[in-house]
């Protein structure tokens, strides 16, 4: 059993077990901190910058980002102060500057009384929050996309913007994503993710297309069974 | 290639922890990143060749598109900015026929410009293949692209 830590959120006294981050402690205790990029699946990343919180802690007052900040003894957490309102509302609507349509993004958008950003909206879509790229390399375990460049110029790349040699096509990235940017489509056996083609295997027995053949590839190679074990679908196995 | 590759991790015990120096030294061995070697880095040291663009994409120094054989890199730092480096930036763009950022189609030159270089007071700076050239003034640097083997016309009353 991990030691406890006793702090408070909003007032309430919690205890919660060290090495927590506030983020997770609050939703233990049913606070909500508004989060786009925090997973619990995944390791925690930092980047969406939603769920700022002040703490104070030994006299001192400040602003974190509740994802990646580990409870300790005696922190006292504020949700929803007006300084961190504040930050929260900005920091809204610099990623409504990259996205100004996704419901996600608009309903946080709404509970924080934003209605629109004063930035030039530029349509990016994507915001970075990077949790296909980590769901890529820590859930499925092949790093087939990562980051590319830094700043301004920073987005999700394929390696050399070109064909990625790593990927499976298992469509985690897809799923993952809180705004839908990476689109993927199915169509005549032939699994289409961004512009990227994956052949689908057709069911031995009943012939539905039902996974994609790297993917089935990939079992074979990390458990060791023949290919052929992975040519029925489901319904047929 | 490959052997090349293979020395320069060896080099470093295959360790992924020293993955920025050996990419510094493939980038010095083939003056930028190939693709290729990458792919060869991203096998024999077990990264994901997504990490390895991620990395190459990242830091300034590094490029995957070949460079010329000569690098300028011209600081516009603010106090090199102040005593006129804009205008000697202009001047190597003229000549060279390039942007900065760019290389020249025959990779005889890349030029660079850089955003101070620790050394203000001897501004504007001019790095020449890894030389710090300082007090530069748009003939010096005339004088240094010819020594380069660029035809430069030298205004002599600059
Ligand atoms: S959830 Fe904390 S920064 Fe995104
Ligand atoms: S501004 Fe050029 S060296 Fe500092």
């Amino acid at each position: 059993m991990a030691e406890m830590v006793t702090l408070t959120i909003d007032g309430r006294t919690i205890s919660a077990p060290a090495g927590t981050t506030i983020l997770e402690a609050a939703k233990d205790a049913n606070i909500y901190i508004p989060n786009l990029c925090n997973n619990e699946e995944l390791t925690p990343y930092g980047s969406c910058r939603l769920c700022m919180v002040e703490i104070t802690h030994k006299g001192r007052t400040r602003i974190v980002a509740a994802c990646i900040y580990e409870v300790v003894d005696g922190l006292e957490v504020n949700v929803n102060t007006e300084r961190v309102l504040n930050v929260r509302k900005l920091v809204i609507e610099l990623l409504l500057a990259r996205n100004n349509e996704h419901p996600a993004l608009r309903k946080i958008a709404d509970e924080l009384g934003v209605k629109e950003t004063r930035f030039p909206v530029e349509k990016k879509g994507c915001i970075l929050c990077g949790q296909c790229v980590r769901t890529c390399r820590e859930v499925v375990g092949v790093s087939a996309i990562g980051f590319s460049g830094r700043g301004i110029t920073r987005r999700i790349a394929a390696p050399f913007m070109d064909f990625p040699p790593d990927c499976i096509a298992c469509g985690s990235c897809v799923y993952v994503c809180p705004v839908n940017f990476i689109p993927m489509r199915e169509e005549n056996g032939v699994r289409t993710i961004i512009r990227f083609d994956f052949p689908m295997q057709q069911c031995k027995k009943c012939g539905k297309y039902f996974a994609p053949k790297k993917q089935l590839e990939y079992f074979s190679k990390t458990t060791g069974l023949p290919l052929d074990h992975f040519e029925n679908c489901i319904d047929c196995r | 290639m490959e052997a090349k590759i293979q020395t320069i991790i060896d080099k470093y015990g295959a360790d992924k922890g020293f993955l920025v120096p050996i990419l510094q030294d493939v980038q010095k061995e083939f003056k930028y990143l190939p693709r290729e070697a990458l792919t060869h880095v991203s096998v024999y040291l077990g990264v994901p060749i997504s990490r390895l663009f991620e990395v190459a994409t990242f830091y300034k120094a590094f490029s995957l598109t070949p460079r010329g054989k000569h690098e300028l890199s011209l600081c516009l730092g603010t106090a090199c900015h102040v005593r006129g480096a804009p205008l000697i930036g202009d001047n190597i763009e003229r000549t060279l026929g390039i942007k900065a950022g760019e290389t020249s189609s025959d990779l005889e030159f890349t030029f660079e410009t850089v955003n101070c270089l620790g050394a203000c007071a001897l501004g504007p700076i001019l790095v020449v293949d890894g030389e710090y050239h300082g007090n530069i003034s748009i003939t010096k640097s005339n004088k240094i692209l010819k020594k380069l083997g660029k035809k430069v016309q030298i205004d002599e009353e600059n």
